[in-house]
């Protein structure tokens, strides 16, 4: 018992505002100063105590800055491949329904490299929680376009700026899921500008995994200073102005002609 | 949410005892080799395969889903076989034994996830029926896949292939395949090809428990019982190091368990003359061709050998270097349905040995045991 209660005492985080869920020695995280992933990983161990799912959750992250929570949290992790963090939480919740299965990327891993494990796992309804951070471009291989890149923003891979008529417009990614996900889904944007919207969001998200009703996706708004190469009041704009001004937060309708159990 | 279909009630209530009963009463079949890699999944206790069709393996995937309901076992249609490779990590994770089948350009794209696997020491059991290549290429047949499924991805081909030569071979190594995929936690094979797949030939299934078998069960790699933290250490499991240092020392570990896993595992078959002039080294059905060929012309007065390697990865090298180190006269004949795939491996456990190595060799073309002793006889016979 007394190696119990010691165990238990140093899970116990003094800070009364970081969440229980996340684990104390591998504090403070390896993100870099400014970086939204904290905002987000936050929310999500935040939901993680309310709902009492430590021993639930399977968490999976992507290749890219997520990686860098693979032992972020006191629940189980597993860190895949780029883009193919869907497909191994997918693989795990279809053999056991009844773990919570998250999988957290960042937008090339859902957008590009792993576009192909988003859609079908959206299309076929699997019911897992993904939740892919937007910050506009690819953080850790050093700054290149993303598909969420804006139009005219500058990064290493379009110097000039993105050019629409050359590399395309950035990809709404809960547009596109709430246009092809199952009936039952989830899926919303929020934006580590907004705590409490952004916690809200990645609750109902589990919860509707949870309550085994469909696929479940939030995006995240996140900010990269680091390659955005901007301040503190540079970041928050970009965020708050640029980014919440193209990419609208809020909950999206799921489509209505995906109906599930209908004959074809 | 949608019900279980009548479809699936029926295969529990009255196919699930069929099939059993055939199993345990030992029953002689008369099937293709897709045919027998479902049964033998089913008779090695897999939970779930994970899929994408490609021809020549389709009919693994046809079987599995029909035997698999009746046992309350999964399959999930992916929606491309690098998703296959992951989904079926993600099961292996969570303590089920998981499988997929695949072949040539869906060969390829699995590499990526059996990389992962090789890494992170997450079993699991590939089948794979080899098609022509490179490329598309043909579906019917080819050894060609023999390379990338010993030694492809960016890694050190620490993995286990069983290289099958007929419908029972392929029953018994693919339930040897999933026991010590779940044993050794290195990525297991079974290497057929489209003849295997699509041939029909007699076969004995059984219920490996009722032969003695030990049957190794999948345990939990993340989500095991307990809360984590409170009650155990939480499993963080990653493949990606900050420093060389860190991946060199598992990498090491990695290694010297495959060293020893080397000991346990290799299989071969070899016979012909005891003592001969000359050895046939072939694999999966070109080595069944060899034998024939082999006692064909030993009837007929040849000295001759062969040398059938069941696991082709790990090799059994030091078997073969000991039939031939022991005859230095003996010259040896390497066969197979590609371009010498099989013959680098040969010549580099033979290394420093003074043999004539003389080879045969067509990519994606099969090779008959007529083919072989028309060869034999030319080798064989004594000059002058």
């Amino acid at each position: 018992m007394v190696e119990k209660n010691q165990r238990v005492s140093r899970g116990i985080i003094e800070n009364q505002n970081m969440p229980r869920s996340w684990r104390k020695e591998t504090k403070p995280h390896r993100f870099c100063p400014g970086c939204g992933h904290g905002i987000a990983l936050k929310a999500l161990g935040d939901v993680v105590d309310e709902l009492g799912i430590l021993d639930q959750v399977l968490y999976g992250c992507d290749i890219g800055c997520s990686l860098l929570s693979w032992d972020f949290f006191n629940f189980d992790s597993i860190q895949t491949h780029h883009g193919r963090t869907i497909p191994v939480i997918v693989g795990a919740k279809r053999a056991r329904p009844e773990i919570v299965g998250i999988a957290y990327m960042g937008d090339g891993g859902g957008y590009a490299i792993g576009a192909q494990h988003l859609v079908n796992a959206a299309t076929r309804g699997d019911r897992i929680t993904a939740i892919v951070a937007n910050n506009t471009l690819y953080a850790m291989t050093g700054g290149q376009m993303a598909p969420t890149t804006l139009p005219r923003q500058k990064t290493s891979t379009t110097p000039y700026g993105r050019d629409p008529l050359i590399t395309g417009s950035p990809t709404l990614g809960p547009e596109l899921v709430a246009a092809i996900a199952s009936e039952g889904s989830y899926v919303a944007r929020g934006t580590v500008g907004d705590y409490n919207k952004l916690k809200l969001f990645i609750k109902k998200a589990l919860l509707n995994q949870m309550e085994g009703k469909g696929f479940s996706f939030v995006e995240v708004l996140s900010t990269c200073p680091t390659n955005w190469r901007t301040g503190a009041k540079e970041t928050w704009g970009f965020l708050q102005g640029k980014m919440e001004n193209y990419f609208k937060v809020g909950e999206l309708q799921v489509s209505q002609g995906n109906r599930l159990g209908e004959e074809g | 949410m949608i019900t279980e279909s009548g479809g699936v009630k029926m295969a529990k209530e009255t196919l699930a005892g069929e099939y059993q009963e055939i199993l345990n009463n030992e029953k002689e079949m008369f099937m293709t080799g897709n045919e027998v890699v479902a049964w033998a999944a089913l008779a090695a206790e897999a939970d779930f395969m994970y899929g994408y069709p490609i021809t020549p393996q389709n009919e693994i995937m046809y079987y599995w889903a029909k035997l698999a309901p009746a046992f309350g076992r999964g399959f999930l249609q992916t929606e491309d076989e690098i998703s296959a490779g992951f989904t079926m990590l993600g099961g292996a994770l969570v303590g089920k034994k998981t499988f997929s089948a695949t072949a040539g350009p869906g060969n390829i794209l699995m590499q990526e996830s059996i990389s992962m696997a090789e890494m992170m020491r997450l079993p699991g059991v590939w089948i794979i029926q080899q098609r022509g290549g490179p490329s598309t290429a043909t579906v019917i047949y080819s050894q060609q896949e023999f390379r990338l499924t010993t030694t492809g991805g960016n890694g050190e081909g620490m993995r286990l292939v069983y290289s099958t030569s007929s419908h029972q071979e392929l029953f018994e190594s693919t339930i040897k395949a999933f026991n010590n995929a779940w044993k050794y936690r290195f990525p297991t094979f079974v290497l057929g090809d489209g003849y295997q797949a699509k041939m029909r030939e007699p076969v004995v299934l059984f219920n490996p428990k009722l032969r003695n078998w030990e049957i190794i069960a999948a345990e939990p790699i993340a989500m095991k019982s307990g809360v984590p933290y409170l009650e155990r250490d939480p499993v963080h499991l990653r493949n990606t190091f900050n420093i060389e240092e860190e991946l060199y020392d598992i990498l090491s570990g990695h290694l010297a368990d495959f060293r020893r896993m080397k000991q346990e595992v290799v299989e071969w078959d070899e016979g012909g003359s005891e003592k001969a002039d000359l050895l046939v080294v072939a694999h999966g059905i070109v080595g069944r061709a060899a034998i024939s060929a082999v006692k064909t012309v030993n009837n007929q007065g040849l000295r001759v050998k062969y040398f059938r390697p069941i696991t082709v990865r790990p090799f059994p090298g030091e078997a073969l270097r000991k039939i031939v180190s022991e005859e230095p006269e003996l010259k040896i004949l390497v066969a197979e349905s590609a371009y010498g795939q099989l013959l680098s491996v040969v010549k580099e456990e033979l290394y420093g040995l003074a043999n004539t190595i003389e080879s045969y060799l067509k990519p994606g073309l099969g090779i008959t045991a007529e083919e072989i002793e028309e060869i034999l006889v030319r080798l064989g016979k004594k000059e002058g």
